[in-house]
């Protein structure tokens, strides 16, 4: 009964150490600094990789996806972009709609990061209140022509700081896919939505390749 | 002054073809978008448009980009912003802004001397900002509204005061004031394919982001006036991925 014993305190002094040697970095990263770090790994990514700069999207993708995704607070991004619609639909119909619009937007951006030749980005110092759960992160992308301005609206969450909103040159996405949204909902309901990102999915899918 | 009458005269061409337009064209019912009064018009004007595109002006500037060398496309690029340039400088006098004048100034006499008539951008080596202006933003300084959002034959997204912008910004064109109509045509030209190349990546984009081409043409073009500096609505939004706040 002693060996047990020890044995559970051993367990318990081995997990206390891990807990403090683990870096709870997640879930205490300010938001600029989340996004600096997220921004250069993948425009670092991007630069050395041949593939991505020869055009091939799937790699782009998965690099998105891996990198970015976890770093989104997809469901309140699509939840948003749908709107009043969203509180009727079925959980298969909210999976379907995150799904499609996921795949809509990792393909048309992904497009625009294969474009990244020698880019860098230009994180602005954060104006928020200590206190503040939602902030704008403002950066810009500088290269040769103009700087480009890419804002970001994070949301704190339990795991660290979910991005919920993007901007390019002025242009909010969640807004901007709000008013595409509605319009499809209005005409051929919440699954018409779903049958119109999925046909668009394929059709991008098949100009791709 | 000739200038003024050919102005005045396209101005009130203009205003009767927006009457018109408006006669016919309000959008009405249910689905009628407050930012759009003039959307059925407009819808048909983008339809047209886009079939000229489609016909003419991609196939074309799709051409010039694969055929002409890289930088001979930045050298007439760079020409034509140089010229867009000198009306960005009365702009920007005309809006009370000494520093992006001077800038922009010194950018134009830079590229002008040292550039070959432009075709170098130095300007952009010595951080030398564009501040690009036209004379529809200037109105805008003044206090005119934009007013409905209009689609101009071949120009593409607009507004009431944007056009009237358009028309002066026109016939102020250095190029078009060329006197030598051969000279003056192949610029023109030049540049309408120039403009177009640079745009390829944009309507590519649109045409696999978008649901309706039509409608997220005029919401980047809208939301990008409204707020250049992309702070968008202050408004608190509703969190629908949330379950429904209870009835107090």
């Amino acid at each position: 009964m002693l060996r047990r014993t020890l044995a559970q305190l051993a367990a318990v002094v081995v997990g206390s150490a891990l807990l403090l040697v683990t870096p709870a970095r997640a879930a205490d990263e300010s938001p600029d600094l989340l996004i600096k770090r997220v921004s250069s790994e993948v425009l670092d990514k991007i630069k050395i990789d041949k593939t991505v700069q020869a055009g091939d999207m799937t790699r782009v993708m998965s690099l998105v996806d891996s990198q970015i995704m976890p770093n989104v607070n997809f469901t309140r991004m699509t939840a948003s972009a749908v709107g009043r619609s969203w509180r009727q639909a079925t959980p298969e119909q909210q999976k379907k709609l995150q799904d499609e619009f996921k795949t809509l937007l990792i393909r048309t951006y992904s497009g625009a990061l294969a474009q990244v030749k020698d880019q860098t980005v230009n994180v602005k110092p954060l104006r928020a209140e200590a206190a503040d759960t939602e902030v704008v992160v403002r950066t810009e992308v500088l290269g040769r022509s103009d700087p480009i301005q890419l804002d970001y609206r994070l949301e704190k969450a339990a795991t660290g700081w979910k991005i919920y909103d993007l901007n390019v040159l002025g242009v909010w996405l969640v807004e901007t896919y709000r008013t595409q949204f509605a319009q499809e909902i209005n005409a051929k309901g919440l699954d018409g939505l779903i049958a119109s990102l999925s046909e668009r999915n394929k059709s991008n899918a098949a100009k791709k390749s | 002054m000739n200038l003024l009458h050919l102005t005045t005269r396209t101005l009130r061409l203009a205003a009767l073809g927006l009457v018109v337009a408006l006669a016919q064209g309000c959008a009405t019912g249910p689905n009628a978008n407050p930012a759009d009064p003039l959307e059925p018009f407009n819808r048909t004007v983008y339809d047209f448009n886009d079939g000229l595109d489609r016909a003419i002006f991609k196939p074309v500037a799709t051409a010039y980009k694969d055929v002409t060398p890289s930088p001979v496309r930045t050298g007439v690029n760079n020409f034509f912003n140089n010229m867009s340039d000198v009306w960005s400088v009365v702009n920007n006098a005309l809006q009370l802004k000494p520093k992006e004048t001077l800038e922009t100034g010194m950018r134009v006499v830079f590229n002008s001397i040292f550039g070959f008539a432009g075709v170098l951008d130095i300007g952009t080596e010595m951080r030398l900002a564009r501040n690009k202006q036209d004379f529809g933003q200037t109105l805008g300084y003044w206090g005119v509204e934009s007013g409905a959002y209009v689609v101009l034959p071949f120009f593409g997204p607009s507004s009431v005061r944007d056009t009237v912008g358009t028309v002066v910004d026109s016939s102020v064109d250095i190029v078009s004031n060329v006197n030598n109509v051969p000279a003056r045509n192949s610029l023109i030209g030049l540049r309408v394919v120039d403009k177009r190349a640079q745009f390829l990546g944009v309507t590519d984009f649109v045409e696999q982001a978008a649901l309706d081409p039509y409608s997220f043409t005029r919401d980047l073009y809208l939301q990008r006036r409204a707020n250049p500096m992309g702070k968008g609505s202050t408004q608190k939004e509703e969190r629908y991925d949330l379950p429904a706040p209870a009835a107090k």
